[in-house]
């Protein structure tokens, strides 16, 4: 009994290793529906990866050992942070490694070598991607952390398990600090995760893009990594969405039995959290880089207004 | 037995031997800065050991000097407090003293390093003596050695005039903060003993005296003015980027790294130990003052493309920082949470600690950078890294610790000035409960727009082409600059993984000042578990984050070389763009071109755009100049009026001279029967 714990926290990056790909996919095909195309399939993120990790990397001729080492890097980080939210149980050792402050720490370490990568090379496509990259992270910051001060108000806690456990312990009530902060934390993700209306992650069009415009150089085994861990990075934000805000499902401790109910109650979640993305992404166009302050600004207000709402009605 | 002072008086001590044999063995430069550095090194290894030992046994020691003026001895006393700013100073001195005898090869065949040595040794002394003094008058004494050697260091290249602009600046500033630190002292020692007798003094008269709360406001403002000018609190920032960056890089690495935490320290003693009984607002102003400061800094840092000074704004930013802790620990005493107050504290400290590792790691590779380049502007720099290895690598940790980036150190110290952010709901007064969350959100900002400075300094610095129309011989830093270098990264590296046991040793602090502990918390559950307040709370782990990753980024290594995949170098694609040239790149301008326009109304900017009027046709034109001014607004408010008030009073008073000797003998005579009359 004392080895499971760590059995879960195997399980939990495998599933996100296995998962990520497949919840992509299903964002894809989610989108080719409707926007009337016909899709490759939820496992075409498979054959992808598996695609570029076959390939021979071909490498700038200045690149140096930054460039390598990032994708190694941002990789590591997604897997680690796949080990310290709750996605099937809150049983988990690791999980008092880190809180969301650090979580959101761990995510600013993969995009700060990212955006050297970006540089690392000397074009002018790099540059550009990191300097917009790194512009939007620090307007999202203040705006996440405002939306993090706010969660933990009620649970009196930063760590993530213990904010889904005093949620699962108490009666499901509607609080309006949680509704706003929701709402914030939403904003935020589709600017961290670089979805429509902040970034397109499906464009290579020179002028518009963000993150793509980093990874240009990119081939062979990093993309691969480099694209998986983008992929595990939209998924963690989702999971981190579920725990923080609607952990109903998640196994609470000691409980072996409820994990294949849990893996269920992940997977309805993980689809609807699709259905939801696809349907901002298609309702709403890219904005222009300058209006980000006001989207960046209004997630930052809607989390100031979770807090003041948590001291005036609650 | 107090052997812990003594040594620390033997070590400041020590530091007189160079300034004594300098003029002896000037002749031979190359024997002088062995022995100076050297014996600064010894020194700062003696130091280190009196003050940790200090803080670890958390007791006090005093003693009595017999110099001073007649009976008003000077006295001494080692505490954790000041053990703890000794071990921040003596940690930096020893790596930036090894630092700089590679250093300064570079300016000896150039200019005598013989003034350079002796003021060296004598500011490191002077900081010593700061923390060391227990009365007013040693510790403007020595407050006084400090600024001057400094100001001497600074104007080291004297023949420049922005580096005597600079030096001339420096000096107005520290003055007028020493004045008024003086001032503050004066009314505390003739409150505590009447403003008849002197033997307030002392600290510790001031110590035993209760203040009433007006007179005790007025000193800890006027303490806090002098403090924060030293400090290069936001408005009273201007020196700090026009001095830090023209003095030699090592002595930058000094000023920056330990010289303006002897102002953080002295608003501690002020506050916590002498005065002791405050109000709430006093802390909310450092609070205030403290998120101006940082958020200020690091937007002017974005803004610069000149190295030394984009690492001296920083330091505006991260005095901002360890005022926000500070700021908050005064804030929680007032309401009488010392256990809050402790954690606020030793955030802020921490951040001292911190701060003085990487921004002096950081200005000793800005050194390396212009020791090899002779340039200090980044946008002619880039591709270094693959010039300078090791001079890189070592830059890259100190930009990834100020970034507040885990595993390293400055990520902890943020981290726990959130944690103590986060408890402010437990505060009794409703408005500070809704805008204390504000400074968290500000802190925020801080630190991601940091990170995006860094991206930055390192990517325009050593990445990509070099930049520059001509090419110099750069060549990688010496073994004495790299192991001064390596011992700073290290540190920064083992003061993130082990925050707890850190921690440990630094409590005897908040017991001294608050009386209490937070290690029985913050180590409840062993050394890899930081757990301020409580595990349910939060928690962060070093070590798991800093194996986790590793482990991780090995395995995945090593799994994808199983097959030996080779990799091909080709030139760059870039879409297929074939006419790439390195002036294309991405240069410090550019890359901050978008938070310059996001912010840009916080300074004056003035943005030229004109096209060459040769050109054929005006769709394309033959060139294009482009001229950016990013000026301080603060200037223009504060300073300016202030310039011109005394020029203008100059002016008036100037008239005075005549240059015949009747008038001025006139003068005297109506002097001396105005005090005749009066007195």
């Amino acid at each position: 009994m004392i080895l499971y714990p760590f059995l879960i926290e195997i399980l939990q990056v495998l599933i996100l290793l296995a998962a990520a790909p497949v919840f992509v996919g299903w964002v894809r095909v989610l989108k080719c529906w409707t926007q009337g195309r016909s899709s490759a399939g939820i496992f075409q993120p498979y054959r992808d990866i598996r695609k570029l990790l076959s390939k021979d990397v071909v490498l700038a001729e200045n690149a140096s050992w930054v460039f390598r080492f990032t994708p190694y890097l941002v990789f590591g980080t997604a897997v680690i942070a796949g080990g310290i939210i709750p996605i099937l149980s809150v049983d988990l050792p690791l999980a008092a490694t880190a809180d969301v402050i650090v979580l959101a720490a761990l995510f600013a370490i993969a995009r700060f070598f990212t955006a050297l990568a970006g540089m690392d090379i000397g074009t002018a496509f790099g540059g550009m991607g990191s300097s917009r990259e790194m512009t939007i992270a620090s307007l999202a910051e203040p705006a996440m952390l405002m939306a993090i001060f706010t969660m933990s108000l009620a649970s009196r806690s930063t760590s993530l398990s213990h904010m889904a456990e005093v949620i699962l312990s108490g009666q499901p009530v509607l609080r309006p600090s949680i509704a706003f902060a929701l709402f914030a934390f939403v904003l935020i993700a589709l600017a961290e995760t670089g979805r429509i209306p902040v970034d397109n992650p499906a464009t290579h069009l020179e002028l518009t893009m963000i993150h793509e415009a980093m990874i240009l150089e990119y081939s062979g085994r990093h993309l691969a990594l480099i694209e998986w861990a983008s992929m595990m990075k939209l998924f963690l934000f989702v999971v981190l969405g579920i725990a923080a805000f609607a952990p109903w499902g998640i196994a609470p401790s000691g409980n072996l039995f409820a994990l294949p109910a849990a893996f269920l109650f992940m997977s309805l979640k993980l689809g609807a959290a699709g259905v939801a993305l696809v349907l901002i992404e298609t309702g709403l166009a890219k904005m222009r880089l300058f209006r980000l302050t006001e989207f960046l600004g209004s997630a930052f207000l809607l989390a100031t207004l979770g807090m003041l709402s948590y001291f005036i009605l609650e | 037995m107090p052997w812990q002072i003594d040594l620390a008086s033997y070590a400041v001590s020590m530091l007189l031997l160079p300034v004594v044999l300098a003029p002896v063995i000037a002749r031979n430069q190359r024997l002088l800065s062995a022995i100076a550095f050297m014996v600064a090194s010894v020194s700062s290894l003696v130091m280190i050991v009196a003050g940790a030992l200090t803080v670890w046994s958390g007791r006090t020691q005093k003693i009595v000097l017999l110099i001073g003026l007649p009976d008003l001895p000077f006295h001494l006393r080692l505490d954790p407090l000041s053990g703890f700013f000794l071990t921040v100073i003596g940690l930096l001195a020893l790596f930036v003293s090894v630092y700089s005898k590679g250093y300064v090869k570079g300016i000896l065949a150039k200019r005598s390093i013989t003034s350079l040595t002796i003021f060296y040794c004598i500011f490191l002394a002077g900081m010593y003596m700061v923390v060391l003094s227990d009365d007013a008058l040693i510790f403007l004494i020595s407050w006084e050695v400090m600024a001057a050697a400094s100001y001497f260091l600074v104007m080291f290249e004297n023949e420049r005039i922005e580096n005597r602009r600079a030096a001339f600046l420096y000096m107005v500033v520290a003055h007028v903060g020493a004045i008024a630190i003086l001032l503050s002292f004066g009314v505390l020692a003739g409150l505590a003993a009447g403003f008849g007798s002197f033997s307030g003094y002392t600290f510790d008269a001031m110590r035993a005296a209760k203040f009433p709360l007006e007179w005790a406001t007025a000193a800890f403002l006027l303490s806090f003015f002098g403090f924060a000018a030293k400090a290069g609190v936001v408005p009273l920032h201007v020196w700090l980027p026009e001095a830090h960056p023209v003095a030699p890089s090592n002595v930058s690495a000094l000023m920056s790294g330990v010289m303006l935490k002897t102002a953080i320290y002295g608003i501690i003693r002020v506050t916590f130990d002498l005065i002791k009984v405050f109000p709430w607002w006093w802390g909310a102003i450092v609070l205030i003052l403290g998120l101006i400061s940082a958020v200020m800094g690091v937007l002017y840092a974005l803004m610069q493309h000149d190295l030394k000074r984009l690492l001296a704004y920083h330091s505006v930013e991260n005095i901002g920082i360890i005022l926000i802790g500070v700021g908050l620990a005064m804030i929680f005493t007032s309401f009488n949470m010392p256990l809050l107050a402790a954690l606020a504290l030793i955030a802020g400290i921490y951040h001292t600690l911190n701060h003085a590792m990487f921004k002096g790691l950081l200005f000793m590779g800005a050194g390396a950078v212009l020791h090899a380049t002779h340039e200090r502007n980044m946008e002619e720099m880039g591709g270094l890294i693959h010039m300078m290895p090791w001079t890189a690598a070592l830059f890259l940790v100190g930009c990834v610790s100020i970034s507040a980036l885990p595993p390293f150190n400055g990520f902890v110290s943020e981290w726990l000035t959130f944690q103590a952010f986060l408890l402010s709901p437990s505060l009794p007064s409703p408005l500070l409960k809704l805008l204390i969350p504000m400074g968290a959100a500000l802190l925020a900002l801080t630190g991601a727009l940091a990170a995006a400075c860094f991206v930055k300094a390192f990517g325009v610095t050593f990445l990509g082409h070099w930049r520059g129309h001509h090419r110099p011989n750069v060549h990688e830093a010496d073994w004495f600059m790299r192991i001064g270098m390596i011992m700073a990264a290290f540190t920064c590296l083992l003061l993130g993984i082990f925050p707890t046991i850190l921690i440990g040793w630094l409590d005897t602090i908040p017991e001294q000042l608050l009386g209490t502990k937070i290690a029985t918390t913050a180590g409840a559950f062993g050394w890899m578990w930081l757990t301020p307040v409580a595990y349910e709370r939060a928690s962060y782990s070093g070590p798991i984050v800093f194996c986790g990753i590793l482990v991780v980024v090995l395995a995945a290594y090593l799994i994808l070389h199983v097959r030996p995949g080779a990799i091909q170098r080709v030139p760059i694609w870039d879409c297929g763009f074939e006419k790439i040239n390195q002036r294309m790149q991405y240069n410090a301008t550019s890359f901050s071109m978008p938070i310059r326009r996001i912010f840009g109304f916080l300074f004056h900017v003035k943005e030229q755009v004109r096209i060459s009027p040769q050109a054929a046709h005006k769709a394309f034109p033959k060139k294009l100049y482009y001229s950016l001014r990013v000026r301080d607004r603060f200037w223009g408010w504060l300073y300016k009026p202030v310039i011109e008030l005394s020029f203008w009073v100059s002016r008036k008073v100037g008239r005075l001279q005549q240059g015949r000797i009747q008038a001025y003998l006139i003068y005297s005579f109506l002097t001396i029967i105005v005090l005749l009359v009066f007195l």
